[in-house]
């Protein structure tokens, strides 16, 4: 086994949560490059969907937008956006729906919007696009990013989308019957949500991790399940089909490397 | 009835201080050319609409002329954030700038309504969401039949909506091809629309008849401007300038230096500029 990164083992793990039964609405970023070593290795049939209306896409290189001509050209069908969030979304055709965060709570609450105060923000961010009907309308949420402590926070700014809300039964009380987030996916461990508090409970930590590299670089106090697990490293396929990916998409793009390993999501 | 004109012509006719503008595409075809023409006419107080506001929304309310942004995502794509956008949201400059923010699903259904004449759009959303709380223009409504709780939001109903396509017929209809976006719903939501095309075919004969075609009858004026969609994209013609994007994040990152850019790339250039922004980008 050759070394990987604490991102290649995100995006590894990641990428293991999703089947070939699979119908994902895929966010730009981590989530996109999970998706697709899932669909290059243990999942060919998966369905990817990105916002832009491109169903069934196949993409040989990374997109470094959910527009991308490359999605297009390698979709079963493309088609006009209200459609995807009408038919496709909203009509319940998705079976998870895979976001990244800027700001995320522990019950799986999303922030993209803003740092600060709404009228009078410290940083404007993009805002939700996709996402705040993502987070409902899925049949479950999966979420990745790498962790920190200014993203992991006790106390979001802004619900962009809404996860477990105050955990419990949140989700039931507002009427949404889909299940929301159920997985977690950091550089460092998998999350899965406590069935009672709906509050996210380290489950694996990826080879090499302690609860203590877990707990300072995440902002609230963590909680461990009683059996935790070790995450499998990555196989030799696994890693040389994200390595391979990467590198087809970084000569693809030319200089557009860094920014589509950058940012979590975009519309 | 589509007229062919210049595309100086096609905006002053169109497009007046104060109106509500969309330039919309999703990440493909994207507007660029009739943008930096209405930058360069200097037209004021806009409200613009658009899901995905990009670098061209950047650089017009970077120059002023928005007084308020309707929108869904306001990022680069696959770059990061917009700077000038940011500069006006948070430090008022050049001007301060209203928001009214929604969701994809909420704008999509707010064009679609406005496409077909009615007065809001109501669909499952906003659950949970914290938008509903600072917009007032998101309200609920409940289903007569069910009793569902469901969000409504008003009708997008722009003065003028701009968009590029593939091609044009000589009759003036008009073919969008690839990520079909929001393109025709946002021009039948409008009063008037104007096309940027990348060139004119004598007839659409042989086509698939499933085909995105908007009938020359919806469309107010049409003008020919290749590579007007750069640095964004047309299926088929071109490819995406991803570099021109990252060098976005640069350069609008200064007040000082996107002012001179603006100033060389936009106010000193015109609409035959694009044709060669975009000759490095075709397929071989």
């Amino acid at each position: 086994m050759s070394d990987f990164t604490p991102n290649e083992m995100m995006t590894i793990a990641a990428s293991r949560a999703l089947t070939s039964e699979d119908v994902c609405f895929v966010g730009i970023g981590a989530p996109s490059a999970a998706c697709n070593v899932a669909r290059l290795t243990h999942a060919p049939d998966i369905t990817l969907i990105y916002e832009s209306g491109t169903i069934g896409t196949a993409p040989d290189v990374l997109p470094l937008s959910i527009g991308d001509g490359e999605l297009c050209d390698t979709a079963l069908t493309t088609v006009p956006v209200p459609e995807m969030f009408r038919y496709w979304l909203q009509g319940g055709r998705i079976t998870i729906g895979f976001l990244g965060a800027a700001q995320l709570d522990k019950y799986g609450n999303i922030n993209t919007t803003v740092v600060g105060d709404y009228e009078k923000p410290k940083v404007r961010l993009p805002g939700g696009g996709g996402a705040p009907e993502i987070a409902t309308s899925s049949g479950q949420v999966y979420i990745t990013m790498a962790q920190s402590k200014r993203g992991m926070v006790e106390k979001i700014d802004f619900f962009t989308s809404f996860g477990h809300g105050e955990g419990g039964d949140h989700r039931k009380r507002l009427g949404i019957d889909t299940k929301g987030p159920t997985l977690l996916i950091t550089d460092l461990a998998i999350w899965k949500p406590d069935p009672e508090t709906k509050e996210f409970t380290v489950v694996s930590l990826h080879p090499g991790v302690t609860r203590e590299m877990v707990q300072e670089t995440c902002g609230w106090p963590v909680k461990f399940a009683v059996e935790l697990e070790e995450t499998p490293p990555p196989t030799e396929l696994e890693l040389s089909t994200l390595r391979d990916l990467k590198a087809r998409t970084d000569a693809a793009h030319k200089g557009g490397g860094p920014a589509a390993k950058r940012g979590a999501k975009d519309g | 009835m589509a007229c062919f004109l210049p595309l100086s012509e096609a905006v002053k006719e169109n497009l007046r201080d104060g109106d509500t503008a969309a330039f919309e595409g999703f990440t493909h075809l994207i507007p660029t050319a009739a943008a930096h023409e209405a930058i360069r006419q200097g037209v004021k107080d806009l409200t613009l609409v658009r899901m995905t506001p990009d670098v061209v929304y950047d650089q017009m309310i970077g120059m002023g002329m928005a007084s308020r942004l309707v929108f869904s995502y306001a990022g680069n794509p696959g770059v990061g954030l917009l700077r000038r956008l940011r500069d006006a949201v948070e430090n008022g400059w050049p001007r301060p700038v209203e928001i009214e923010e929604h969701s994809h699903a909420a704008m999509a259904n707010a064009y679609e309504a406005g496409a077909a004449g009615l007065p809001c759009a109501v669909f499952r959303g906003y659950r949970g969401a914290e938008l509903a709380r600072v917009n007032p223009n998101i309200k609920s409504v409940t289903c007569p039949f069910t009793g569902e709780e469901l969000a409504a939001v008003p009708a997008v109903r722009p003065d003028v909506t701009f968009i590029h396509a593939q091609k044009a017929d000589k009759k003036g209809n008009v073919l969008v091809e690839g990520i079909v976006g929001i393109q025709k719903e946002a021009v039948l939501a409008a009063k008037r629309a104007v096309v940027t095309v990348e060139e004119v075919v004598e007839d659409f004969s042989g086509l698939h008849p499933n085909l995105c075609v908007l009938p020359h009858w919806t469309v107010t004026a049409i003008s020919v401007v290749p590579g007007g969609a750069h640095p964004s994209y047309t299926h088929g013609y071109y490819a995406r300038d991803n570099a021109a994007y990252l060098e976005w994040d640069e350069v609008a990152a200064d007040r000082e230096r996107f002012r001179a850019w603006m100033e060389e790339n936009v106010m000193k250039a015109g609409p035959d500029d694009f044709a060669g922004r975009v000759a490095g980008l075709r397929a071989a």
